[in-house]
């Protein structure tokens, strides 16, 4: 019995050995870049010009007010002559006027709310921010697509490429890895209205600005905490100092 | 104390037993003064209930269980919580606070069932005891399910609607069960509404019931200790446990110490990170309930995921009934097994501290089986994750069902005649 | 071992500083939760300033708008209607208006900015029911022979007159709320912002 039951142990710390060999079986991930992301008001508010301008048409950021934006720095003025459409009031949420039902015939999937999508494309590949930086930035043109474009890490988008006036148009040349994966390269066909840099932080720009979105409150969040910590660590010294006090009594 | 305020007192200890509460619960109470690290988790577990429910109270006031669709075409329950994070006054704090309580309660209530693990608190005469506790986590795990498919996410719906159909694979009422558990064919507004109900009175109510009997058992027969010596045993002249010192004041400056380090730690994570790595808040229930879409990787939340590797597990078919009915038992019969230990445990002593080596090995066995079934239950199943799953399941049950008999093989030391203290 | 112990110094200071730190974190975290309780950005956007266009209001006529969920009335008052105010002076309580329920542009004679125009906030000052105008004069009114025209509350009877004053001995206290108001144009008023923002 005894015997039994070492042998047992035995075979099952063999197993649990090799787990992680069994379990770390790679899953399919794609490569993102690292979206330098930034909370100067300068780069927010740059971000916000861009999302007004270039995705606000049809997508919606139904739980943002525009005068919330004054947290980076804009003032409800600067809101209302360069943020507002007509009719349209600093208090009000950052919708668009396009129904779901239009979205969903025109792009084939109504296009998402963007409030959370910074939060909502992180994953194990990176965080969200990187997901959009590297989405933003990988356009290309294929003739195939009713839009006439292409997205390497998200294949067959309904979104066309509404930056391209900025970044121009890029090529795909597929070839496959040894492993059968598809590997894309994008080469530059056509120059757009910045440099291939200019782009780039004008993207990281607008990525900083949904970040920001996705959550406002998040640099306050932080300020507040740095001060909970301190407070508790304050209060934790006192609090050991009394129960050592009271303790004493204890043999 | 001066002569008003006892009279006062005496006025109310004539018609209700302040008093004598006060001294049975706390002054009076007297608890072995050897208490570890491991025993700061129960007054801990019960101060994230308080956050929970205090937390809720606040967030029940600006939340709506609504699936339909608002003007911008997003589910009013999920703008509804966006709204809390934005809009309300402090909401953020508030949400944030429920939903990393989420997460607290579970680590803490893991640890402090450890703790009973470790020093077989389960053991004569805290049976009951320990029955309360399991029923406590088994309520807390049907409340959490509840609650999470509150914020009506990607996550929420499709987890919901999984969970659900569970309930599907009992043979007979199985499917016409799931049905009244929904109110609808598909997880649906109807089963959002019910969920809110069952989260915010009745389960909270039973919760609550349970959390007293469990104090009010344990204060009944006495706590164990790391040593797991009766103090009872050894009393002096007045009656006293020679190794029992007062609840109040020793352990309340005790426990605060305790409150005090996981608050640090619960703010850092409240404050710092929030959605915990994807683990408290999933990245995709940042998304709105879409009937017609499944995320491409549902898995639960990371405190059910060692049962759902369970469930997962379980592949085979076995008496003309299919793998996904005993799936079901498997998980249900992981957690009730839990509630059997006071029977399973025939050592002659009850702390680790004096058991043998074999049930050292076991518990140690137990412990990488939990985290490996939890781990895996966080990733998609491949066939070499299901082998190790089932492995792992299998040594799960194997250290509750082998117990009777290896707990008395067990070479164990003897236990001391009083506790050891420094 | 007893339990009452002797309370040594070092401990009194201790159990003061731990209380003291105690009570402040709760207090602290009381904050989130009352501030909870306030008005949200929702609210407050609904209870933005609001523009009127008086401009198609006839002499004699009321319009009532709405602002922060309340009835704002904007009453065009004709000569007569203005002129009846001299003769309630001497029946309201608070002829003057000394109360601070206007701004300081409208702590006037006629409580308004324009004489024309009254905009009032139509709230009975009692316990917040919306008065009902009765501004028909004399006995037509129905409110006796020597009704100069004005407003009464249904709830509780208060009578206030067209300057929204309220009447002595009435179980309101105050006279109608003046909100903050401005004309942006000759007959566009916005309601619930000052001039001098």
């Amino acid at each position: 019995m005894k015997m039994r039951v070492i042998n047992f142990v035995k075979r099952a710390a063999a197993v649990l050995l090799f787990a992680p060999a069994l379990t770390l079986a790679a899953d399919v991930s794609v490569n993102l870049d690292k979206a330098p992301v930034s909370t100067e008001p300068a780069a927010l508010q740059h971000g916000a010009k861009l999302f007004v301008n270039y995705c606000l048409n049809c997508h919606g950021a139904s739980y943002v007010r525009y005068n919330q934006l004054e947290n980076i720095g804009l003032s409800e003025q600067m809101i209302r002559d360069n943020l507002l459409f007509t009719g349209e009031k600093v208090g009000d949420l950052m919708k668009i006027s396009m129904s779901r039902a239009d979205g969903t015939t025109w792009f084939g999937a109504a296009p998402p709310d963007l409030s959370v999508i910074a939060r909502s494309r992180a994953s194990g590949d990176g965080s969200g921010a990187d997901w959009l930086y590297t989405y933003l930035r990988q356009f290309y043109r294929d003739a195939e697509r009713p839009t006439g474009w292409n997205n390497v890490i998200f294949e067959n988008v309904g979104m066309p490429h509404v930056l391209w006036e900025l970044q121009g148009e890029q090529v795909a040349k597929v070839t496959e890895n040894a492993d059968g994966s598809k590997h894309v390269e994008l080469t530059l066909a056509k120059p757009g209205k910045l440099s291939v840099e200019e782009y780039d932080k004008a993207v990281a720009d607008l990525v900083s600005f949904l970040v920001w979105m996705g959550e406002p409150v998040a640099e306050k969040r932080k300020a507040i905490g740095t001060v909970v910590l301190i407070f508790l660590a304050g209060f934790f010294v006192l609090a050991y100092a009394l129960k050592k006090n009271y303790w004493k009594d204890i043999h | 104390m001066t002569t008003k305020s006892q009279a006062v007192l005496n006025w109310i200890d004539e018609r209700f037993p302040l008093t004598s509460s006060i001294k049975g619960h706390l002054t009076e109470y007297y608890a072995p003064k050897n208490f570890n690290f491991w025993y700061f988790f129960g007054s801990l577990a019960l101060l994230v209930l308080v956050i929970q429910i205090l937390t809720g109270i606040f967030l029940v006031m600006h939340y709506k269980p609504d699936a339909s669709l608002n003007a911008a075409g997003v589910p009013v329950a999920f703008a509804s919580v966006e709204y809390i994070m934005r809009e309300v006054p402090g909401g953020w704090l508030i949400r944030y606070l429920h939903s990393t309580g989420a997460s607290a309660f579970f680590i803490v209530v893991y640890l402090h069932m450890f703790r009973g693990l470790l020093y077989g608190s389960y053991r004569k005469p805290r049976e009951l005891i320990w029955i309360f506790g399991t029923l406590i986590f088994l309520v807390l795990m049907a409340e959490a399910f509840m609650g999470y498919l509150l914020p009506w996410g990607q996550m929420s719906f499709w987890g919901a609607q999984v969970i659900v159909n569970l309930f599907s694979a009992i043979p007979v009422i199985g499917p016409d069960l799931s049905l009244v558990i929904r109110g609808d064919y598909v997880v649906s507004d109807a089963t959002l509404n019910r969920f809110f109900s069952f989260h915010v009175i009745a389960v909270p109510l039973v919760l609550i019931g349970l959390v007293v009997a469990h104090i009010i058992a344990l204060h009944e027969v006495g706590s164990n200790n790391p040593d797991g010596v009766e103090i009872k045993k050894k009393k002096d002249a007045n009656g006293i446990p020679l190794d029992g010192i007062p609840f109040h004041p020793y352990y309340t400056v005790k426990d605060i110490v305790g409150v005090v380090a996981f608050l640090f730690f619960f703010s850092a994570v409240v404050f710092f990170a929030p959605e915990g790595g994807g683990y408290f808040l999933e990245f995709n229930n940042f998304i709105p309930a879409d009937p017609l879409k499944t995320p491409p990787h549902i898995a639960p939340v990371w405190y059910f995921t060692p049962f759902y590797s369970i469930l997962r597990a379980v592949t085979y078919p076995l008496f003309g009934l299919d793998a996904k009915f005993w799936g079901v038992v498997a998980m249900g019969a992981s957690v009730v097994i839990i509630a059997f230990l006071p029977w399973l445990d025939r050592s002659p002593v009850k702390s680790i501290r004096y058991k043998g080596p074999i049930f050292k090995i076991a518990v140690a066995i137990f412990v990488v089986c939990f985290f490996i079934l939890g781990y895996l239950g966080v990733l998609p199943p491949t066939p070499g994750r299901t082998l190790v799953s089932q492995i792992c399941s299998v040594l799960y049950f194997a250290f509750f069902l082998l117990m009777p008999w290896y707990s008395k093989l067990d070479k164990c030391k003897a236990e001391p005649e009083r506790v050891n203290f420094k | 071992m007893s339990v009452d112990q002797k309370m040594d110094s070092s401990r009194r200071t201790l159990l003061l500083a731990t209380s003291a730190a105690g009570g402040a974190a709760a207090v602290a975290t009381a904050v989130p939760f009352v501030a909870s309780l306030t008005p949200s950005e929702r609210a407050k956007a609904a209870g933005a300033p609001v523009e009127v266009d008086v401009g198609k209001l006839a002499p004699g006529e009321m319009m009532t708008v709405e602002w922060r969920g309340k009835p704002v009335w904007i009453l065009r008052r004709t000569p007569e209607m203005l002129a009846s105010l001299d003769k309630t002076d001497e029946k309201v309580s608070d002829p003057a208006s000394d109360k601070p329920m206007q701004p300081e542009y409208a702590k006037n004679k006629y409580r308004s900015i324009k004489p024309e125009y009254l905009v009032a906030v139509g709230i009975c000052t009692h316990l917040g029911c919306s008065p009902s105008e009765k501004f028909k004069m004399g006995a037509e009114s129905g409110m006796g022979a020597d009704w100069p025209g004005g407003f009464l509350c249904p709830c509780h009877g208060s009578l206030f007159d067209l300057a929204g004053r309220v009447y002595s001995s009435m179980p309101a206290p105050d006279n109608l709320e003046i909100p903050p108001h401005q004309y942006l144009a000759d007959t566009t008023i916005l309601v619930g912002e000052d001039g001098k923002a």
